[in-house]
């Protein structure tokens, strides 16, 4: 679950704060973190560091951590979806369109993954709110890595990541600010996927993404909510 | 002889039918308000700002200027090749389904189906032109 040299910051956190007991949770985020090639050593370490203390002393408890697992396990599903189009790999009825679609769907998950990461590096987020960040980029890499593989298997070419993205970063001036821009992207994330739905061609496939528009959705609540905003706002997305 | 209570449904029957005849009674995509259309644009913020290339071009100057000529956004071909001058009438047949008024285009959305949401938001898309203080 964790690569080597995550591991060793953990040992390395476990001396300095000398706790014992990780919750599943907190090992999740640090290894996620230290997977994460875009952080300097130094910022990974300072994030763990202070991640990890929030963990110890307050805790997350049991239930909440097997949630955390328990959603990741969600969105594997959705992969599954997506791994399981062998029919379509064998090449009889490719659409043309829905691939188009695919593809724009994973230009904004690549966006999506790059803004978390500017959100993560602003230093304006609370060890608490920086978890959910990092979760949320999470779901947006699995999200990116269904969309690619699925792309590549109807013989599409994927789009890859942009060199750089224009953020609005000189707006990002607190943790809400970080808040909102994400809770933006994430509603804008709803409409593009609802979008999507009823014009695939390969019904499996507007399921696929009415799934994604699911985990989109439950992000934008959590955000509203942290905003203080009512987190569910209407009874239908549009 | 005149009975009005007789009358009365035939005008509303007329009129109704008047109305569904006419594509301009309920489409008209000038006009719209450009208020709601900024709210309508938050479905469109998934993809497109108006200030920066994203998934989709940016949207500022879209009013006049002929469709795929944004600097530095890759476009499809179907859109570079379209010859399409975005009009309040051009972007309200597109709108209302890209993917059946433009075949081929990269813009994997169904649409905006309601003819005041577009017009509101052709009416917003219209505020934002170069220069402008949401442009800068
Ligand atoms: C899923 C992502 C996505 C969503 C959501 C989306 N667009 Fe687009 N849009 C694109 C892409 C990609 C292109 C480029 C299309 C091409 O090159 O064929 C585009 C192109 C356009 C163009 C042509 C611009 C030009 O420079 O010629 C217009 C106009 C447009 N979109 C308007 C909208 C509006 C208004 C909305 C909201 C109702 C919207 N789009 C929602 C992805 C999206």
């Amino acid at each position: 679950m964790c690569a080597p040299q995550s591991l060793q910051l953990l040992t390395e956190l476990k001396a300095e704060t000398r706790r014992e007991p990780f919750h599943d949770s907190a090992i999740f985020h640090t290894c996620r973190l230290a997977e994460n090639t875009h952080f300097s050593e130094a910022s990974l370490k300072k994030m763990e560091k202070s991640m990890f203390t929030e963990f110890m002393t307050n805790g997350m408890t049991r239930r909440r951590a097997i949630k955390t697992v328990g959603a990741t396990t969600l969105s594997a599903a959705a992969v599954a979806v997506l791994g399981g189009r062998d029919a379509l790999a064998a090449g009889a009825t490719v659409s043309a369109q829905d691939v188009s679609i695919l593809n724009t769907a994973l230009g904004a998950e690549l966006e999506a993954i790059a803004a978390y990461q500017t959100g993560a590096e602003s230093g304006l987020l609370s060890n608490a709110t920086l978890g959910i960040a990092l979760q949320f980029q999470g779901h947006h890499k699995e999200h990116a890595d269904a969309l690619m593989k699925t792309v590549v298997k109807m013989g599409g070419k994927p789009v890859s990541a942009k060199a750089s993205y224009e953020f609005p970063v000189d707006q990002l001036k607190s943790e809400a600010d970080v808040l909102r821009f994400a809770a933006t992207l994430e509603k804008g994330a709803v409409s593009a996927y609802l979008g999507a739905v009823p014009i695939f061609q390969d019904r499996e496939l507007a399921k696929v993404a009415a799934s994604i528009l699911g985990d989109e959705a439950m992000h934008w609540a959590v955000l509203r909510h942290a905003l203080g905003e009512n987190p569910v706002p209407v009874a239908f997305v549009s | 002889m005149f009975n009005p209570s007789l009358t009365t449904p035939i005008v509303a029957a007329s009129v109704i039918l008047l109305l569904s005849l006419d594509p301009f009674a309920t489409a008209s995509p000038i006009g719209g308000d450009a208020q709601r259309g900024k709210d309508v644009y938050q479905r469109c913020l998934g993809c497109h700002s108006l200030k920066i290339n994203r998934t989709g071009p940016r949207h500022c100057g879209l009013l006049g200027r002929k469709a795929g000529t944004q600097p530095g956004y890759n476009y499809s071909k179907a859109m570079t090749e379209s010859g399409i001058t975005w009009t309040a009438e051009t972007l309200d047949d597109f709108l209302t389904a890209p993917l059946k008024a433009l075949p081929g285009t990269s813009m994997g959305y169904a649409g905006v189906r309601s003819a005041t949401d577009r017009a509101d938001l052709i009416a917003y898309l219209s505020t934002a032109m170069d220069g402008t203080v949401q442009c800068k």
